[in-house]
């Protein structure tokens, strides 16, 4: 029960960083963006592969940093994924959602989500193979946190929760004491009213993928590391993410944070009632509740 | 040659199914502009319940109810509506892109449920024992699978004369204008949600339909039949075809079919044996082009939704749409 307990909250870490981006692109765009989890796969990717170069560039770093798995070169390489990551979400949207968004209405966003998501992810399956990876082939041994009832919890998970809580932190410092947070939430709350205010929105949307980009690649990371890394990782995401948004209300930043925590508990702590078999299901029945229950989510607004 | 014949009967069989399919999408997104993320679940709901309604008794799952074959297809329908109006009822009055997720979920959770409960539906086995109607007094040779394209296409023409009609009648012309501002048919007195709701349960029922008859036709369906591909296909067909065009819809549909077992064939065929582990990749990679080339650069499909001009003005201002 315990051990369920803190899977689910270091489950829980990863899908609020990938459901960050998403609530704040469907808030500012106005699209369930789709191919959103795939960003994910991309970042986690695009990190293995400049693991191997930073490993290949500089050996140095390539030592474990005990007891983590990781290595120093891994980290710099998630760096650089958030960046590059960040960079693709940019260019798709310049050369396809913003396209359709000057054509079509909102909802053919959606359509070109789902087909975007479908090239992605069909894109990494040909380049790295469809078959799983892992960062490291290194067994990483759990610690015990107690022997009755036993708790296992591995040193590199507790890694992953402390820097996406660190993330969230810093997200929240910039959205709430910078001028680009403010003008950030203006043209969320009205785009129009925000530009006549002088907020550029161009470059707020431009800095809204960067951020949901770079968020997106750490945690496709951080799942690569807590599971294994497979193409098709996009498609088991795409639905929890989207229930964490959806439980947190679409638009709030600590919603995403709050819902992701409560999708990744409440898939977990499923197990203890349901097979596991029906695990993938669980995302599904909390949307359900929460539609029935409080459609706007719990920090969301109603908004037509 | 009756090889060829035979094959030509198979894919037009297939092909038209899904073009119900596709017609039944059509009233949803082309007419009423909802998003349905989760067609396949209701296809599904339909071949289902269906095989189950219409099989012999079936060791470990629900079944063997051996009901009169329209009766299970009617039962089939019923199936794939039910779900529609709960989900519908749900998600309809909230903003758009909740019924997108929402339905979504649900054909994940259809999957998942059917791949795991045993006791419902045979689990990953899938459900079999279904005794295609007049099997016995036809056999299962060429006569068959001809006279039951026959029905099929039968069923086909029939849909898509119910949807020209409706879409011709006073409700037609409600499901476009709450489509084209919902606020200013609100304000004449209409129930925006009640009409997208009936809209959206119409549109199951009529992809329940194309399930119920692909399960007849295979007289077998398991969760592999159930999985989101389909519903990439099927949205690949309509905006290829052209939203909002019953004609269009069903070009789509013989087009992509088309399209898809030939690029299917082609790599089988020519690609080199390591290759062929991923003609799925490509073929995904191709519908999911197709989709995304079409949105950006002929969005209103190859035959565009025509205007339907209710009330003719003077002869220089019949250009007015609508």
């Amino acid at each position: 029960m315990i051990q369920h307990l803190l899977d689910g909250v270091l489950t829980g870490s990863y899908l609020s960083l990938g459901a960050i981006g998403l609530t704040l692109v469907m808030h500012i765009l106005r699209f369930a963006n789709f191919s959103h989890a795939e960003l994910l796969s991309l970042g986690a990717y695009a990190a293995l592969v400049c693991d191997a170069l930073v490993s290949g560039l500089a050996p140095f770093l390539t030592v474990k940093l005990a007891p983590l798995s990781l290595t120093g070169a891994l980290i710099i390489a998630i760096l650089i994924s958030m960046v590059l990551t960040g960079l693709s979400a940019l260019i798709i949207d310049r050369l396809v959602f913003k396209r359709v968004r000057e054509r079509g209405q909102e909802l053919s966003m959606v359509f070109a989500s789902f087909g975007m998501a479908l090239i992605i992810r069909n894109v990494i399956g040909l380049i790295f193979g469809l078959s799983p990876t892992l960062y490291s082939r290194d067994i990483a041994f759990a610690v015990i946190l107690s022997r009755d009832p036993l708790i296992l919890v591995k040193p590199d998970q507790v890694f992953v929760l402390i820097a996406a809580l660190a993330l969230m932190f810093i997200l929240h410092l910039i959205l709430s004491r910078t001028t680009f947070g403010y003008s950030l939430r203006a043209v969320a709350e009205n785009p129009s009213l925000a530009q006549v205010n002088g907020v550029n929105l161009q470059r707020t949307i431009m800095a809204v993928w960067l951020i949901g980009g770079g968020l997106a690649a750490v945690a496709g990371v951080f799942y690569g590391i807590s599971h294994q890394l497979i193409p098709v990782m996009g498609r088991d995401l795409v639905l929890p993410i989207f229930a964490a948004t959806i439980v947190g209300g679409i638009g709030s930043v600590y919603g995403a944070v709050l819902g992701g925590f409560i999708v990744g508990v409440a898939a977990n702590m499923a197990l203890v009632v349901l097979p596991s078999g029906y695990t993938p299901s669980v995302p599904f029945l909390l949307i359900l509740l929460v539609l029935m229950i409080r459609p706007h989510g719990l920090f969301g607004e109603a908004r037509a | 040659m009756i090889g060829i014949f035979s094959y030509l009967i198979f894919f037009a069989t297939t092909a038209s199914i899904l073009a119900i399919a596709v017609l039944g999408l059509n009233l949803q997104w082309g007419n009423t502009g909802l998003f349905n993320g989760g067609v396949v679940a209701f296809f599904g709901a339909g071949a289902y319940a269906t095989l189950i309604l219409g099989g012999t008794a079936q060791a470990g799952h629900l079944g063997g109810f051996g009901l009169f074959y329209p009766l299970a297809l009617l039962g089939g329908m019923a199936a794939a509506g039910l779900m529609a109006w709960i989900v519908g009822l749900l998600t309809l009055r909230l903003r758009h892109d909740y019924l997108a997720i929402a339905t979504f979920g649900v054909a994940v959770a259809f999957e998942n449920l059917m791949r795991n409960a045993e006791w419902l539906a045979g689990g990953a086995k899938g459900v079999r024992g279904f005794e295609r109607p007049l099997r016995a007094a036809l056999g299962d040779g060429f006569a068959y699978n001809l006279l039951f394209f026959a029905g099929v296409l039968l069923i086909l023409i029939a849909t898509y004369l119910f949807l020209e009609r409706l879409v011709a009648s006073p409700f037609g012309r409600l499901l476009r204008a709450i489509r084209e501002d919902e606020a200013a048919a609100a304000s004449l007195g209409k129930s925006p949600s009640k009409v997208r709701l009936t809209a959206f349960v119409t549109g199951s029922v009529i992809l329940g339909l194309a399930g119920g008859l692909y399960g007849t036709f295979y007289a077998f369906v398991s969760p592999q039949d159930v999985l989101p591909t389909l519903t990439f296909q099927i949205w690949a067909m309509l905006i290829v075809g052209g939203a909002g065009n019953n004609r269009g819809a069903i070009f789509g549909a013989f087009l992509i079919w088309g399209a898809w077992t030939l690029s299917g064939w082609a790599l089988s065929r020519f690609a080199p044996v390591d290759v062929q582990l991923y003609t799925g990749s490509f073929q995904f990679i191709l519908i999911g082009s197709v989709i995304v080339g079409m949105l950006m650069w002929r969005p209103q499909g190859l035959l565009p939704e025509r205007l339907v001009v209710s009330q003719r003005g003077k002869p220089q201002s019949t250009q007015q749409g609508e």
